[in-house]
């Protein structure tokens, strides 16, 4: 009997493209490909024809014009002559303040509610539950409205602060919650400030360097130094001596009334902090989850493992929990921040000047530029997405278990 | 020794009851409350919590006037006291539910169309019940489309009959291959719909109900119909676009990457921009699209993506054994997929698939954002502005997180459940 183990030789016919698998695949990737480039051409053709038939064209010179409108919300300097280029960058400015603001924050609702769900506390347990459940399941749009009608309606205007019996008055004379906004004290940098902050900056970078003493000195020769004390006194003290010595060259700048409104101090106005609270508090209801889940997957073997070595409980926290747990913690806790990135741009549902709303609305809607400014905003936003992604990617393969 | 011991009881006593403070309410009460004092703190703090939330929302609640034709007959029949106005709701509900311009006397419509989307839905979500009601599931989409829009019978039960022909033809070229079989289906399936418009033209009389123009749906009807038509359009799509991405053909996989990455890169609301304002540039000259099938066919692109993911992470997570299993059958990729990976790999991704719809089904309401009636487009746009109700807040989107609370913790609830059902392995 004839062994034929051999490929089947012969030259190369046509039906092999579909029958033989070594050829399919190229049939299907150059069919796909042709797919696409007809798609893609008949879309630009719809595209040039649609813009020949409106007399329009594909350009990006209204960047360059002035926008002519105004923004009340800016950390850079912006007037109505000021480009559309430069409306833009005041949008993206404050994208990135709600989304900074926002994450941080997120970060604070997200990991107590997910430590106290998990607490033996019935009580304190089921409310965070509640939390978690009431905002995770209502959409955050609705969220972001209502918070933003408590400042509308609810709270009272600057005018109620004013007289003898007002009808409002101010948190530690300090924050007023009024309808257009919260006043809060302003910290006033005044000449010689500069020492107290660089010591500060020293004292963290000191505190730093006497942990890592410490660590040496348990892990080489077994002496077991505290660190919470002499870390704070190291953090605060000479700041404080410094502060006085200089002459307290750092001040406080309260709000004042003055006439129908506030004065002075940082104003944060409704639409900003109804949009970061709104966020804050949904994307916090998800962080929550994920850092019950995380430290719920850590087993009870671990912990008990650690104490059975003589570990002290701060001890089995920091160096046997945390780090595990931090691993299941962090990569959707990060993909939590870029949903909240992603979600602020319904900023314009509360007029809160973001990119969404100058670049993708006002201008948009001035310039009639569509395409460009829809373009420029899907840029703009998948520029911070694949960045943050790429950091996750890195930070994912720094943590990932080292399988050998 | 025994002679020391004065007394020795022979035999033993009754068990004692425990100590009142180890049973019952009591113990229960010092372990998970009062166990420390931080303990005990946090719990006062919460009990104070709890208890000013109803001082302050209970009377609101209960003291509501349920019956007044505006705002200002409300705060007078409340005469001063603080008290919810939801009168509001009763009056406006049938525009919270259905829109401000869907015909009154159609109502019915849309309802019966509501209930029979659970009828048809519950065969798919529990396996127990009769198989036979599958066949309502399939005949559901032309069911509701007809009922929903309106129009002559005979155009969706043709295109049905479309899709029945070619499952007919499938069924009778896949013994050939799977790829042919799929082939002929399509080019038999669209030549009987060519086919089928004249007919339709012809009896556009038969069985009629009144048309809707899709630009009158609105309130949480439409909400329900983006939300499920966009999921149930994106699951199909989400299964080849992560099949693709795992494909080992670089250049389908390329496409599969950057359609994913892009979409999941990007806020819904960019991509309800496009829908709204450059769609129609990219489309030929002199066709008009309903606004609300370009948002469809955004929030489908953009729930595709997000479900892709989800099932990429399934097939990710299946032993490579199943796949070399697979292989050493003989199988070849379509079987391989349909019947050996894919079932295990939707298994595994479920949970993470309904997290996605309940997700998308919250994002419907941005689509106020683009000027379209939803619910929250219904309360922010002609119910707030009326001048009848001009500052009711509290009592529509109190109404409007409620109905969302229930629907997406309901699906939440199922999710958990079947994956309890689910959990065959680790018993």
């Amino acid at each position: 009997m004839a062994m034929n183990s051999e490929a089947p030789s012969g030259s190369f016919r046509l039906s092999m493209l579909i029958n033989d698998t070594r050829y399919r695949s190229y049939t299907f990737q150059v069919i796909a490909l042709l797919i696409l480039f007809a798609l893609f051409g008949f879309l630009i053709s719809n595209l040039l024809e649609n813009l020949r038939n409106a007399g329009l064209d594909i350009s990006y010179q209204f960047l360059g014009e002035p926008a002519g409108y105004d923004i009340n919300q800016r950390l850079i300097e912006y007037d109505s002559q000021s480009t559309h280029w430069r409306a833009a960058l005041v949008g993206v400015l404050n994208t990135l303040l709600v989304a900074v603001v926002g994450c941080f924050l997120a970060t604070v609702f997200g990991v107590v509610a997910g430590v106290l769900r998990l607490s033996n506390n019935w009580i304190v347990a089921k409310i965070m539950a509640v939390y978690v459940e009431i905002f995770r399941n209502v959409p955050v749009l609705i969220w972001i409205l209502i918070i933003n009608a408590i400042f509308l309606i609810s709270l009272p205007q600057p005018k109620a602060f004013r007289g003898e019996n007002a009808e409002a008055s101010m948190l530690f004379d300090a924050f007023a919650f009024t309808g257009r906004g919260i006043y809060m004290p302003k910290p006033l940098f005044l000449e010689g400030s500069w020492v107290v902050i660089a010591t500060f900056v020293l004292s963290v970078i000191g505190v730093f360097v006497y942990r890592r003493y410490a660590r040496n000195q348990l892990f080489q020769y077994g002496r077991d130094l505290p660190v919470g004390w002499p870390s704070l006194a190291i953090l605060f003290v000479p700041s404080i001596v410094i502060f006085f010595l200089a002459g307290s060259p750092i001040g406080i700048e309260y709000p004042e009334l003055k006439g129908f409104n506030f004065k002075g101090g940082i104003w944060a106005r409704g639409s900003f902090v109804a949009l970061t609270l709104a966020l804050a508090i949904y994307t916090g209801a998800f962080i929550a989850e994920n850092v019950r889940a995380g430290i719920q997957a850590i087993s009870k073997g671990q912990t008990e493992a650690a104490a059975s070595l003589g570990m002290k409980p701060g001890r089995i926290m920091g160096l046997v929990i945390l780090p595990q747990a931090l691993r299941v913690i962090v990569p959707p806790m990060i993909s939590n921040y870029l949903n909240l990135t992603k979600n602020s741009s319904l900023a314009i549902a509360v007029g809160y000047m973001d990119i969404t709303g100058t670049l993708g609305g006002i201008t948009l809607n001035q310039t009639g530029r569509a395409i460009e400014a829809v373009l420029l905003l899907m840029a703009f936003y998948l520029a911070i997405s694949l960045s943050i992604s790429a950091i996750m990617n890195v930070y994912n393969n720094s943590i990932k278990l080292k399988e050998r | 020794m025994t002679d020391n011991i004065a007394f020795v009881r022979h035999d033993t006593l009754p068990p004692a009851p425990p100590p009142p403070s180890e049973t019952g309410a009591i113990k229960w009460v010092r372990e998970n409350l009062f166990s420390n004092v931080l303990n005990s703190v946090l719990t006062l703090l919460a009990l104070y919590f709890i208890y000013r939330i109803a001082v302050g929302f209970l009377p609101w609640m209960l003291n509501g006037i349920w019956d007044a034709p505006s705002l200002q007959a409300c705060r007078e029949i409340l005469n001063g006291e603080s008290a919810g106005c939801f009168a509001v709701l009763t009056e406006r509900w049938n525009q919270l539910l259905f829109g401000f311009k869907y015909p009154t006397d159609q109502y019915w419509r849309p309802s019966l169309a509501f209930i029979l989307l659970f009828a048809s839905v519950a065969p798919v979500l529990f396996s127990k019940l009769p198989r036979k009601m599958l066949i309502l599931t399939a005949a559901y989409p032309f069911i509701g489309f007809w009922l929903i829009w309106g129009g002559t019978i005979v155009a969706p039960v043709l295109i049905a009959l479309g899709f029945v022909f070619g499952y007919v033809v499938f069924t009778r070229f896949e013994k050939n291959s799977f790829a042919a079989g799929l082939i002929s289906a399509i080019i038999a399936a669209l030549v009987f719909w060519y086919i089928a418009g004249f007919v339709s033209e012809a009896l556009s009389g038969v069985l009629a109900l009144e048309p809707v123009p899709s630009r009158d749906m609105g309130g949480f009807m439409l909400n329900i119909i983006l939300g499920t038509v966009c999921v149930s359009l994106s699951l199909p799509i989400g299964i080849l676009l992560a099949l693709g991405r795992q494909s080992r053909m670089p250049i389908i996989k390329g496409i599969c990457v950057v359609f994913i990455e892009f979409i999941r890169g990007v806020p819904l609301i960019t991509l309800l921009f496009v829908a709204n304002v450059v769609l129609a540039y990219f489309l030929p000259p002199g066709t008009t699209f309903d606004l609300i099938l370009r948002v469809i066919i955004m929030i489908t692109m953009f729930s595709s993506a997000y479900i892709a993911e989800v099932i990429r992470g399934g097939l990710a997570a299946l032993p490579k054994g199943q796949y070399e299993a697979a292989d050493s059958l003989g199988l070849d990729y379509a079987q391989s997929m349909r019947l050996i990976i894919l079932p295990q790999a939707l298994k595994i991704s479920i949970p993470g698939i309904v997290n996605v719809a309940v997700g998308l089904f919250k994002d419907t309401t941005l689509v106020s954002v683009i000027s379209m009636f939803d619910l929250v487009g219904m309360i922010r746009g002609p119910i707030l502005a009326s001048t009848e109700w001009n500052g009711v807040y509290w009592e529509l989107f109190g109404a409007a997180s409620f109905l969302f609370f229930i629907v997406c913790y309901g699906i939440s609830q199922y999710s958990q459940w079947l994956e309890r059902q689910l959990a065959t392995d680790h018993r």
